[in-house]
């Protein structure tokens, strides 16, 4: 709070105060009133039954933890753990971590070029090739991945005929489809949060480990990787928690059996109509995501400052 | 052992720019070598070349024998100081002078027993835990010399590496370098645009403009007997006086000014023929001022205006309608200085003062 109120106070010594109220009172309003309120809100309703309308506020609306009690036990009354929606928690959670890790490994080299390799012309190719897919909306995008890694789609197509497999693979069953498009989504993120960080480093570290002898594999260990981390961090972040947030491309893209974490979220929300517990579900998505990111920014030591930067 | 560069005919052209233009010359194992030149005359471009960043457009680079077309610069026994030292900033000191070693998979205990040596030479004992932007700048700049001779290289490149210091670091910092060259025994090849770096340090200097080399020569030969009117003023200050030749006797010849005859060395003992246009160069310090009448070179001037700089003092003179520069060392007592009327006769001995030819073609 203390550097809210030194930051307008520059703030409006240099743009005038009019401009400082407004920013201060546009920050306030959308941290207050568009994340605060309803999270708190939401958390309120995790806690409370899911009564009948005329039942709020009566006295049995009081606050209980049955809904995340029935999140871990289910129906069993304490005595087996509720393995389908904590399996689904958990594989949610694996598969947001393969996706980061596969954009962290392709974005990672394309940051690279584009901060040091390419140049002006090839530079922007690469821009306007990475920015043209999000001119695409979201849905449509799932759907044209249904179609490329359907039993007829163009992957199996070229694949039957080049006769590189003879019997259709099921894309859609395996996830890849799935992956590929969440990977897809969400690529530009960890692009430009790594190209951000990348780009500060100075080219002459480069040349000068190698000329000390290094190899491209170690110039990358030693100097690059370092440099990068932050950006790493901050794009995985971001491309973690929005995947595990993710409902339409699960929707479409993931296979039958597959449930992904949100959508049991949605269910509670819509199909049941039980408000209570889809805000409990919420809360455990939230509170166990943001767990597991500050953990790994514990392992590999990133600071949140480094993060903003 | 210590090992010969050698540029063979080497031009380097980007597009249809070229910014080496046949540069051949030997670099003697364990000399101080420069290349002094104004910023943009190919002489860091020529460096990268011998570092193996850049390739040869034509000719060959050779280093102790061997011809080094398609090594790498990881490859090449020479290690490149650059001019922003490019220090890792992540790594502490010691890691820092280490990667070399690190690089070929020396142990962790022997890289750090090497590491203390190296900052034991370059008087910076006890920082090798401290990072990097702790240090002072001459500090860093020690820094990279020692990371630089971690690697062991046969030859150390630097590429105007004191130009980011301030005047008395940079000047400490001279005899500093030329100490540790002398004390590893190693090639130094210097990059720079300040000519006092390239003439107190070196052994021998060559003069580059617009990718021309255009005089090889030991630093004293550079300043005394410039080879081209481009040396003669981009080296040290000069007075620039043109004219044509009137007669020569010997190497001594005589030219026809607006200032009247003056008499001067005709570079490199070449033969000038009467009416032919030079310009003859002679420096401010050899400027003196006449209380009797001088025997040759006589000029008659006006003084103009004059600054102190402590153990010298300029006079600006005007003669013939040239200006003229002076430098007058300050213990030197001058009658003519007292008086009043700014009217003063100056000369120089005919021996210090180097007549060029004015056409290019001819010069070199």
């Amino acid at each position: 709070m203390t550097s809210l109120a030194r930051f307008s106070r520059d703030f409006s010594s240099r743009h005038g105060t009019g401009a400082a109220s407004f920013v201060v009172a546009a920050v306030l309003f959308w941290i207050v009133f568009l994340i605060l309120l309803p999270q708190l809100a939401m958390l309120d309703v995790s806690f409370r039954h899911n009564l009948p309308r005329p039942e709020v506020g009566g006295p049995r609306d009081v606050h209980t933890l049955d809904n995340y009690r029935y999140f871990l036990f289910g129906n069993s009354g304490g005595a087996a753990l509720n393995a389908l929606d904590i399996g689904v928690l958990t594989k949610t959670l694996v598969a947001a971590v393969l996706v980061t890790v596969l954009d962290i490994l392709l974005c990672y080299p394309i940051a690279f070029i584009l901060a040091h390799s390419a140049s002006g012309a090839g530079a922007r190719l690469m821009v306007i090739g990475l920015i043209v897919p999000f001119w695409i909306n979201d849905i449509l995008r799932a759907f044209a991945f249904r179609i490329l890694f359907g039993a007829t789609g163009v992957i199996n197509g070229v694949g039957l005929s080049l006769g590189l497999w003879d019997q259709p693979i099921d894309f859609i069953r395996a996830d890849v489809a799935l992956y590929a498009g969440l990977a897809y989504t969400y690529v530009l993120l960890m692009v430009f949060s790594i190209y951000n960080a990348v780009e500060t480093l100075d080219r002459n570290q480069i040349e000068a480990a190698r000329d000390m002898g290094a190899s491209w594999w170690r110039v990358h260990w030693r100097i690059v990787l370092p440099v990068a981390k932050p950006g790493i961090a901050s794009g995985a972040t971001m491309v973690f928690m929005l995947t595990a947030g993710a409902l339409a491309a699960p929707q479409i893209l993931g296979g039958p059996s597959n449930l992904w974490f949100t959508q049991l979220i949605y269910q509670w929300f819509n199909d049941a109509g039980d408000w209570a517990r889809g805000s409990a579900y919420a809360t455990i998505l939230l509170v166990v995501c943001l767990a597991f990111v500050f953990l790994m920014m514990r392992i590999f030591r990133v600071s949140i400052g480094a993060i903003g930067r | 052992m210590t090992k010969d560069v050698v540029l063979d005919h080497v031009s380097i052209r980007f597009g249809g720019y070229t910014a080496v233009e046949n540069a051949h010359l030997t670099i003697r194992g364990g000399e101080f070598f420069s290349f002094l030149g104004p910023s943009g005359c190919g002489k860091t471009t020529l460096l990268r070349c011998i570092s193996g960043f850049v390739q040869p457009s034509a000719g060959r680079v050779l280093i102790g024998g061997e011809d080094m077309r398609n090594v790498g610069p990881n490859k090449r026994p020479t290690a490149l100081i650059f001019q922003n030292l490019a220090l890792f900033p992540l790594l502490t000191v010691a890691e820092n002078i280490a990667f070399p070693l690190e690089v070929r998979r020396v142990g962790r205990k022997q890289r750090r027993k090497r590491a203390d040596e190296l900052l034991e030479m370059i008087a910076l004992p006890g920082t090798g835990d401290k990072k990097v932007h702790e240090l002072s700048g001459g500090q860093k700049q020690r820094v990279a010399i020692a990371r630089a001779l971690a690697a062991e290289p046969d030859i150390l490149l630097l590429d105007e590496p004191l130009s980011a210091l301030d005047l008395k670091l940079r000047q400490h910092m001279r005899t500093e370098l030329r100490a540790i060259q002398q004390r590893v025994g190693l090639t130094f090849i210097y990059i720079t645009h300040d000519q006092g770096e390239a003439l107190t340090m070196s052994d021998q200097v060559a003069v580059m403009n617009a990718g021309v080399i255009e005089q090889i020569d030991n630093p004293e030969t550079i300043y005394n007997r410039p080879r081209t009117p481009f040396v003669a003023s981009f080296v040290g200050e000069s007075n620039a006086i043109h004219g044509v030749v009137l007669s020569q006797t010997g190497r001594l010849a005589t030219l026809d000014t607006p200032l009247g005859p003056l008499t001067g060395q005709a570079a490199g003992g070449r033969t000038y023929l009467p009416k032919e246009r030079c310009t003859l160069f002679v420096r401010p310090e050899q400027l003196f001022i006449a209380d009797t009448p001088p025997e040759v070179n006589t000029i008659k001037a006006k003084r103009v205006n004059e600054e102190f700089e402590g153990s010298i003092r300029t006079l600006y003179l005007q003669a013939g309608g040239e200006a003229l520069r002076l430098y007058h060392m300050n213990a030197a007592v001058s009658a003519a200085l007292a008086s009043g009327d700014g009217a003063v006769t100056v000369s120089f001995k005919p021996e210090q003062a180097t007549i060029l030819p004015d056409d290019p073609a001819l010069s070199g």
